[in-house]
Order: structure tokens, then C-alpha cells, then sequence
């Protein structure tokens, strides 16, 4: 059982044979293996940025002098856009990756990407409403910003409902590769023209606070938030790829062997 | 060749031409039941009426400029072809593109005037709709590409396609206000000039892996 | 006959692997395609044959192991007609889409009258029945100059006298150095040496 398996197998990545870095890559075991032990340190140091970014920005910053204590919503709100929109790129590159070398496990990172980011991106735009509702006065304002946000939580929405929309797994990935490839090319434009779009229609009433103006107490908890988010992402990332991982060859050895022993535990 | 087989292909079913040009006038009739016949408010959401429908009904029909294909078999041959497919990616969206996109941009004074748009915009209307259609046709090819191969691909089109619309969208309504405005309305129909090299640059490339994948899936 | 003389080399398919729905259909499948060879493809249903003719077609890029290659772009005759109902027989062979020339109108009348479909030349496809659609698409046949031919089930609803008019056009062919992988069900009269290649055998239970 186990040899024919292997022969069905093995055809999937002997071609990188040669190259022992991408074989690797290739291997699901290895990447498994090495995203459990990334993980392991990982995510202590990604729970403890973020409680120490949280309480410092939550609770040791001085109120802005306009806003009061609403603002402190930043320290959620930026991180999360700004990774949100990074996903996207990783997304992305992965897809290309995977279409250019057809590696398998750049797909899987691919696929384990745009869920997370959707999320993001949500987590985002529902924050920014939070927010606007005592700064603006109102939930939903349609800025540059916002608009482009809820855009690119819909780019993420096509690519997962893309994805679930084949039978043919691989084939998905392929085509959710080529979708995301041709949203990344898309989003600098749509950016800019939205951008365009609000400084035509701008109304006068409402105006940011640009990020310039930040003072530096106030700076410093935000990237240490922005760093916490990335390595979140990169949590989150890892985790889906593992499951994903076992999922697609629940059929081998491998995960037999990985189940086994986990039951033994 | 195959933009001539495309078009008769196309002309020998006339009703397929004509649904997007009567879903055009049937969606602009909708717009003063809904909003009232005042004829200033008309005048004011015209330009972005105009271009919404436009961007639906090339939304609606980019769907069938593969399915067909797919269906009979003619798309295997196409890939096969010894001719290389990014040109005939290029052709079959060139037939679409002539139409539906052309066809409504020539059409659209008759619905501009309806819509109680000044006569000084309807110039700009109809080359800013001509240009913004080519695009709209190059990108939604990529989505006919990706769902040719589902069986319910018009939902996921559209998921998938209407964000890209976006910046044709904006660009496209602002060359109209412009001219309505009495500003220059030629940047932006430059602009629209730009992204439509792109589309035609990148556009068939992407619907040209896209085909290939959903052959092979 | 025209045979052993080992002639050019137009396609090769080295240790090809065929996994679908974790069922192993063939692995390990090696051969060589050269001109002036007729092969025929075996196997029930399911047996993986459309598989290998689309891998081979280069229309199945990924999801197999191993390597094709191949010396040029084959003719491929799939199960569907690939006739536009709108079109008449004449403009769907003039305007095929896999076409890049243009055939001059006595070739096209030619290769339409071989297949049985003389008189029916500017008849709207859809008039046709399907057997005579399937005769539009292989008039291909006759107007081809692609040495390699892969034809999935031609003999699919053609009756007696279509199918040994086939068969002769494919011993034709062959014997002209060209080369022709067919799947089919029932056995080939040609007066050519067939390469069978079965791939039951390479299924597991």
C-alpha cells in the first residue's frame, strides 16, 4: 500500500529533484514539519506583541487632544489595513509562484492567504465604522480610504468564491493564481483613480488627521501593533497552510503516520 | 478570420445584439420611475446612470464570449490552434467589444437626451463610452475566461469582474461631468486611452491562461 | 506496407502517471510516437483513454506525472463536433478556428463530398443531424496537412460506409508518413500495422 502511494506521489514533485531547496519547499512533510516549528516560537511572541501593544496603546498613550480616547481604535484599525492590503501582495506572489514553478505549496499558501486577508480587511472596515461614528458622526462615510478598503474585501470575496466554485481543486488554485495576479495589477489603478475620485467630490466638512501629525508616544505602540499584526498574519498563514496541508494528503503516509501518533499521545 | 467568423456568427442571431441595447433603454426608462421625472435631478445623475448600465450590460453579455465555444468543442480546437491565442483572445473580445460596447456607445445620444443630458456631453458620452467598453470587454474576458468551465459562472462573473470595473467607472462618469461642466474633458479621456492599452497589453494574456485552465479542469 | 523503416519521431511520452479521484489510471507509461504509425488506444470505459489523448493533445497540461513532448501541434478530434450551428458546413471548415489558413472553396467541397456531405455544403449546421455534424468536423481529415492525429472515438454515431471510408483516409494517412492515435471500441480494418496500447492493464483494482 505504502509504495503504491509513494509511486502516485513521488511524480508530483521528482522534478525539483535537482534543486534540494525547492524539493523541499516542494515537500508537504517538511513544510509541515517546519511551519509546526516556526509556530512554535512564533506564535508566544506574537500573543505577547500584541498584549504589550494593546495595553501600551490602550492604556499608557495621552488621549488626543480632538478625539479623546476614540482614536485608540487605531491601534486595531491601522495594523489590520495595512496587513489586510500586504495579504493581498502574498497572496499574489504566491499565486505566481505556483503558476510559474508550479510549486503545489505555493498554492497552498495562496489558499490559506485570501481567507485571512477577507478577514482582515473586515476587521478593517468594521473598525473604521466603530470609529467614524463618534469622530465623523456617522458609520459609514465614503472616503478614499473606505471605499478602497471595501473594494479590496470584495477583490478577496471573488477569490475565495472563485475557489469554491471548481471541483477540480488544482484547477482553482490556477485560477484563483491568475485572479489575484490580475487584482494585483489592478489595485494600484483602482487605488489611484479612487483616490482621484474623493479629492473631486471631497466634501468640506470632514478631514483627516494626517499621519504626520502623530505624535511619537503615540507612534511607537501603533508599529509595534503593525509588527504584531504581521506576524499574526504569518500565524494564521501557517496554521491554514498546515491544515490545508493535511487535508490534500490525507491520503499518504505521512498524515497516516501524523494521526497514529497523535492518537498515541 | 475569426473576428469575421465572431461577427456573423453574432449577426446570424440578431436578438443576442439586440438584448443589451434593450436592457440599455429599459434600465434607463427605470431611472426617472425611480427617482421622478424632475428633469434637472436627471441631468445630474445621468452621466453615472449612463455608465452604470453600460458597465452592466457588458458585465451580462462577457459571460457568452466563451460558453459557446466551450460547449460545442470549438474551444479545445482554439487552444490547439497553430495561431497564437493571445491574438485570438484578441479577436473573439474585439467581435464583443464591436457588439455590444460599440453599439451602445453610438445608441447612448438617443438615451443621453432621454436622461435629460446637456447636448455639450454627449459628444464626450460617446467616445468616453466607446473606449470604456473596449476596456470593460478586455477585462471581462478574463472572468468569462476563469467560469467558462462552471456551470454557474453568471453570479461569480460578476463577484469576480465588477471591481476591476471601478476605475473605467470613475474615469468614465468624470470625462461626462467634465463636459457637462464645460472642462476639458480630454485627460480623462486620455486616461481611459491608458488603462485601455493595458487591458489590451495584459488583458488577453491573463484570459488566454484563464481558458487554458478551465480546458484542463 | 510501409513498415519497420523507423520513421520520425512526432511525439514521446516518458513515465506518464494518471491520478483522478485517488484511482491510479496509468503510471510508468512510456512510448513514442513516430510517423508512419497507427496506434489505437483500449481500455473500458473510464480506462483513462480521453485522458491520455488530451495529455498528449497538450489541451491536459497539469496533474499528471512525467513528460510529452512534442514535435508539432497535433490534430485533435474530441467527442464534441465542435460544428457552430449558425455557420453552414463550407464557413465551419473555411472559418475553423483551429484553421490559421484559409483553404480555398474546391478543397473545402472536395473534403465535404468525401465525407458524404455533398449538397449539404451551405446547409445552416443545426439542419444537420449529429452524425453529419460529427462528418463536418472530421472533413478536417481531408483538409489537414498535420502529420499528427489524435481522434477520440471517430466512429462515434458515422454509419458502415463512413466508417471504412475513415479508415482508409487514416491507412492513407499513415502510409503517407503521417501518424494517428485513435481511441476506439471496435477494431480497426486497416491494412496497416496497428500499435495497441490497453490501458486496463495499467489500472489497479
Amino acid at each position: 500500500m505504502f509504495s503504491r502511494i509513494g509511486a502516485a506521489q513521488k511524480g508530483l514533485y521528482n522534478h525539483a529533484v535537482m534543486w534540494s531547496f525547492f524539493h523541499k519547499l516542494g515537500s508537504p512533510p517538511w513544510l509541515y514539519d517546519i511551519a509546526g516549528s516556526i509556530l512554535r516560537w512564533l506564535l508566544p511572541v506574537t500573543i505577547m506583541a500584541l498584549l504589550v501593544g494593546a495595553v501600551w496603546g490602550l492604556l499608557f498613550t495621552s488621549p488626543d487632544f480632538r478625539q479623546g480616547n476614540s482614536y485608540r481604535i487605531i491601534y486595531i484599525h491601522v495594523p489590520s489595513a495595512v496587513v489586510a492590503l500586504a495579504g493581498y501582495y502574498v497572496m499574489a506572489i504566491a499565486g505566481a509562484v505556483s503558476l510559474i514553478w508550479r510549486m503545489k505549496m505555493a498554492d497552498v499558501a495562496m489558499k490559506a492567504a485570501a481567507p485571512i486577508g477577507a478577514a482582515l480587511t473586515f476587521i478593517a472596515l468594521f473598525t473604521g465604522a466603530l470609529w467614524g461614528k463618534p469622530t465623523w458622526g456617522t458609520w459609514w462615510e465614503w472616503d478614499a480610504r473606505i471605499t478602497s478598503m471595501l473594494i479590496l474585501l470584495f477583490l478577496y470575496l471573488g477569490v475565495v468564491a472563485l475557489y469554491e466554485a471548481f471541483d477540480n481543486k488544482e484547477a482553482a488554485g490556477r485560477a484563483c493564481a491568475i485572479l489575484s495576479l490580475v487584482g494585483m495589477v489592478n489595485i494600484p489603478i483602482i487605488y489611484k483613480s479612487v483616490d482621484w475620485w474623493y479629492s473631486l467630490h471631497q466634501p468640506a466638512s470632514i478631514k483627516f488627521s494626517g499621519e504626520s501629525a502623530i505624535d511619537s508616544s503615540m507612534l511607537y505602540p501603533l508599529l509595534l501593533m503593525i509588527g504584531a499584526f504581521y506576524a499574526l498574519f504569518t500565524c494564521c498563514l501557517l496554521m491554514n497552510m498546515r491544515a490545508e496541508l493535511v487535508q490534500r494528503e490525507s491520503r499518504t503516509a505521512w498524515v497516516r503516520k501524523l494521526v497514529k501518533q497523535d492518537g498515541a499521545h | 478570420m475569426l473576428l469575421r467568423r465572431q461577427l456573423s456568427l453574432a449577426i446570424r442571431r440578431p436578438i443576442e445584439i439586440g438584448n443589451p441595447l434593450v436592457f440599455f433603454a429599459i434600465v434607463v426608462a427605470m431611472f426617472p420611475l425611480g427617482i421622478g421625472p424632475a428633469s434637472e435631478q436627471l441631468a445630474m445623475i445621468a452621466p453615472g446612470a449612463i455608465w452604470i448600465i453600460a458597465l452592466l450590460s457588458s458585465l451580462l453579455t462577457s459571460d457568452s464570449v466563451f460558453r459557446s465555444d466551450f460547449d460545442d468543442g470549438s474551444l479545445e480546437q482554439l487552444l490547439l490552434a497553430p495561431q497564437p491565442l493571445y491574438l485570438s483572445v484578441l479577436a473573439y473580445l474585439c467581435a464583443h467589444w464591436i457588439v455590444t460596447g460599440l453599439l451602445l456607445a453610438l445608441v447612448s445620444p438617443v438615451f443621453a437626451l432621454m436622461l435629460n443630458l446637456p447636448a455639450a456631453a454627449v459628444g464626450t458620452l460617446v467616445v468616453s463610452l466607446a473606449l470604456g467598453t473596449a476596456v470593460l470587454s478586455l477585462v471581462g474576458g478574463i472572468g468569462a475566461a476563469l467560469t467558462v468551465g462552471l456551470k454557474r459562472g453568471g453570479m461569480l462573473i460578476s463577484l469576480l469582474i465588477l471591481p476591476l470595473y471601478i476605475p473605467v467607472l470613475i474615469f468614465g462618469t468624470a470625462a461626462v461631468q467634465a463636459a457637462v461642466s464645460g472642462s476639458p474633458a480630454g485627460p480623462f479621456l486620455a486616461l481611459l486611452g491608458a488603462m485601455l492599452s493595458l487591458a489590451i497589453a495584459l488583458g488577453p494574456l491573463a484570459t488566454a491562461a484563464g481558458l487554458r485552465i478551465s480546458i484542463d479542469a | 506496407m510501409t513498415d519497420s523503416a523507423v520513421g520520425e519521431l512526432l511525439a514521446e511520452v516518458t513515465d506518464l502517471g494518471l491520478v483522478r479521484g485517488g484511482r491510479v489510471l496509468f503510471e510508468s507509461l512510456s512510448f513514442a510516437i513516430r510517423a508512419g504509425e497507427l496506434w489505437q488506444l483500449g481500455g473500458g470505459n473510464g480506462a483513462g483513454k480521453t485522458s491520455l489523448l488530451r495529455i498528449l493533445a497538450g489541451l491536459s497540461r497539469y496533474g499528471f506525472d512525467g513528460w510529452v513532448s512534442r514535435a508539432e501541434v497535433p490534430l485533435y478530434v474530441g467527442h464534441q463536433a465542435a460544428v457552430k450551428g449558425l455557420l453552414s458546413a463550407r464557413e465551419n471548415l473555411s472559418w475553423h478556428v483551429s484553421g490559421g489558413c484559409v483553404f480555398p472553396d474546391e478543397q473545402i467541397e472536395q473534403a465535404l463530398q468525401r465525407v458524404g456531405l455533398c449538397g449539404f455544403e451551405d446547409t445552416p449546421s443545426h439542419a444537420l443531424s449529429a452524425g453529419q455534424q460529427r462528418r463536418v468536423n472530421l472533413a478536417r481529415l481531408f483538409l489537414s496537412d498535420t502529420r499528427l492525429w489524435l481522434l477520440d472515438e471517430p466512429f462515434t454515431a458515422i454509419d458502415a460506409d463512413g466508417v471504412s471510408e475513415l479508415q482508409d483516409r487514416i491507412a492513407a494517412h499513415v502510409a503517407h508518413g503521417g501518424a494517428v492515435v485513435v481511441t476506439s471500441h471496435q477494431p480497426l480494418h486497416v491494412d496497416h500495422a496497428v500499435h495497441h496500447l490497453s490501458l486496463d492493464g495499467a489500472r489497479i483494482p
